[in-house]
């Protein structure tokens, strides 16, 4: 073996180290902290108590908003892949007028109009329905942001599924709504249980939408609770703030993990929120 | 809406299986009730998203407040939320911030780390590889708020982990480098995109290209310049778009620093916020929003036309 492959053998896993720890090292507070007697907001190794999560979960808004961070993104997920579902199967089996004007629009849409973007219209907008401070209508907003990108995934995925199950079930005599929702519907099942995770992650983690539109820390999502208790500062949140931020990150990642083995293959770019 | 959520096209190529012919109506569902299968949809966008989209332009040409007269009864000011822009010394200290935090973040930081794991970890032993890409995407699925939290944490002056690693104790790195923070922040956050899309590109440079290459004796550094870059130079481009329009438009600074100390990190984002929300200027904070928009548009204008080229 000659010195120089070994050197560079050497480096590059030096380099594979530097960049994992790199990655690795702001994390781990979110590991310890939660489980130690006394938390600071450096990482070392914890003095082991369970104190911190039961102080969370007696929270007066910690566990309430859990409850709302559920009811806002189910709507919302449930909504996108509900309409999402109707609009690119149609668009993927029918020629309608226009069509793909329309696709190309929906395309950049979901990159164009941002929520930074586009906040101000937005809370003007809800200010002026009387929408503000209402659970409801931050996942209307989301279902609206989220549905461009979510029919475009979903109608590549129907592209993909053999028109022949329909042709088959059509020449024994069925009607459109029993193919729709005897054949489609269960062929499809990946793409919308895809779509229905990508939406509820999506909307779990966006800080920006309920942070406008609701005002009473009662109806807060966990997002919005984590920056209020932040601002709040003080030891009795450092309790409280490891355990929820721990509690408020299972469900993200288990979804993701749920689907990748499940359905193997990776959100590409589509799970960032 | 959320603020990087484009999905598709970022997609790296898939093998050719899929039919691209015209659409057949196998179900005989009928153009009529094809219309109303995509109404509910095109409704909630219509309201939620253009709708708004288009409202900016007219509350940017008015004086429209939060509190007030001009929250009463707003008149039409013409384009002087736009002039007063060009001479607002906060919005141009917001613009040049915004420029730093892609250029170091994105276009920089996001795409060299994230090509150099491509890289790297593409021949190494399963275990290392997918330890370090599970670290790589935790990072960038975990919600943002949470990650915010860990960054302010690991930042802080008094017993922060970064401190604690340098031995500087007592350095405020949030007050006395707040861009610099937010593009090690950003780039450790979204580097994961950028990884997956090069590995995928990587896999279409033909092996037998990388093994002439070494049979010759070229250094790493050539075949790199010459052989692999040529293959993923349209991956690099479009890449490099998305990530730029994506941490333009981030809102995450906001969770870290607020903007300040003293608008040192304000971001445009971050400017829209503060000038909207807290400072109650709602005409002219549109009239900002109305030229992200334009720039968003012609940033993803670009994208469609280059990654329609390549298709």
């Amino acid at each position: 073996m000659r010195p120089g492959y070994v050197v560079r053998r050497i480096g590059f896993y030096v380099l594979i180290c530097a960049i994992t720890l790199f990655f690795a090292v702001p994390m781990l507070w979110i590991a310890s902290a939660p489980f130690d007697a006394s938390p600071g907001l450096g990482v070392h190794w914890p003095d082991w108590t369970l104190e911190n999560v039961r102080k969370t979960l007696g929270h007066p808004y910690a566990m309430h908003s859990m409850v709302n961070s559920l009811l806002i993104c189910v709507t919302t997920a449930v909504a996108v892949t509900a309409f999402a579902a109707l609009a690119s199967y149609a668009l993927s089996r029918v020629r309608i007028p226009g069509r793909d004007a329309l696709l190309y629009g929906l395309l950049l849409l979901s990159s164009v109009v941002t929520g930074t973007a586009a906040m101000v219209p937005i809370f003007v907008m809800m200010f002026q329905l009387g929408l503000i401070d209402s659970r409801f209508g931050v996942a209307l907003v989301m279902t609206g942001g989220l549905l461009p990108a979510a029919i475009f995934i979903l109608k590549d995925f129907v592209d993909a599924v053999p028109k022949s199950y329909e042709e088959s079930a059509r020449v024994f005599g069925a009607s459109t709504g029993q193919i729709l929702r005897d054949v489609v519907l269960p062929v499809a099942r990946p793409g919308l249980a895809t779509i229905m995770v990508w939406a509820f992650v999506n909307s779990w983690g966006n800080f920006l939408v309920p942070f406008l539109l609701i005002r009473s820390i009662d109806k807060q999502p966990g997002a919005v609770l984590m920056q209020t208790l932040t601002d709040e500062g003080g030891s009795v949140n450092l309790q409280v703030l490891p355990v929820f931020s721990l509690l408020f990150s299972i469900p993200v990642v288990v979804l993701y993990l749920l689907v990748n083995s499940r359905y193997g293959f990776r959100f590409h770019g589509g799970i960032k929120s | 809406m959320t603020s990087a959520s484009a999905p598709v096209p970022a997609r790296p190529p898939e093998p050719a299986r899929r039919t691209r012919g015209p659409a057949g109506d196998v179900a005989g569902l009928g153009v009529g009730r094809a219309f109303g299968f995509v109404a509910p949809a095109l409704l909630l966008i219509g309201a939620f998203l253009v709708f708004p989209a288009i409202w900016t332009i007219y509350i940017g040409i008015t004086n429209y407040r939060l509190t007030g007269v001009e929250a009463v009864s707003p008149s039409v000011v013409g384009l002087s939320n736009y002039t007063k822009a060009l001479n607002d010394a906060l919005f141009h200290n917001a613009l040049w911030l915004t420029l730093l935090f892609v250029l170091g973040s994105a276009i920089i930081g996001q795409n060299i780390l994230g090509f150099t794991l491509a890289w790297v970890l593409r021949r190494t032993r399963p275990v290392v590889r997918r330890t370090v890409e599970a670290f790589t995407l935790l990072a960038w699925i975990l919600p943002s708020t949470v990650v915010a939290y860990l960054w302010v944490a690991f930042y802080d002056r008094d017993g922060g982990t970064l401190n604690g690693i340098l031995g500087t104790p007592g350095t405020a790195w949030l007050i006395d480098y707040p861009m610099a923070c937010l593009v090690v922040f950003n780039t450790w956050r979204g580097t994961a995109f950028s990884m997956m899309l090069y590995s995928s590109a990587l896999q279409a440079v033909p092996p037998s290209q990388l093994e002439s290459a070494r049979m010759v004796g070229a250094s790493g550094w050539q075949t790199l310049r010459d052989i692999v870059f040529p293959h993923i130079r349209g991956h690099v481009l479009t890449n490099t778009l998305l990530i730029s329009l994506w941490t333009a438009n981030d809102f995450s600074p906001f969770l870290l620093t607020k903007g300040g100390p003293n608008h040192e990190s304000e971001t445009v984002p971050v400017y829209i916020y503060n000038v909207a929300l807290q400072g109650g200027e709602l005409g002219y904070s549109s009239a900002i929003s109305f030229l992200l928009l334009i720039a968003n548009l012609l940033v993803s204008l670009v994208y469609l036309r280059l990654l329609r080229r390549r298709s």
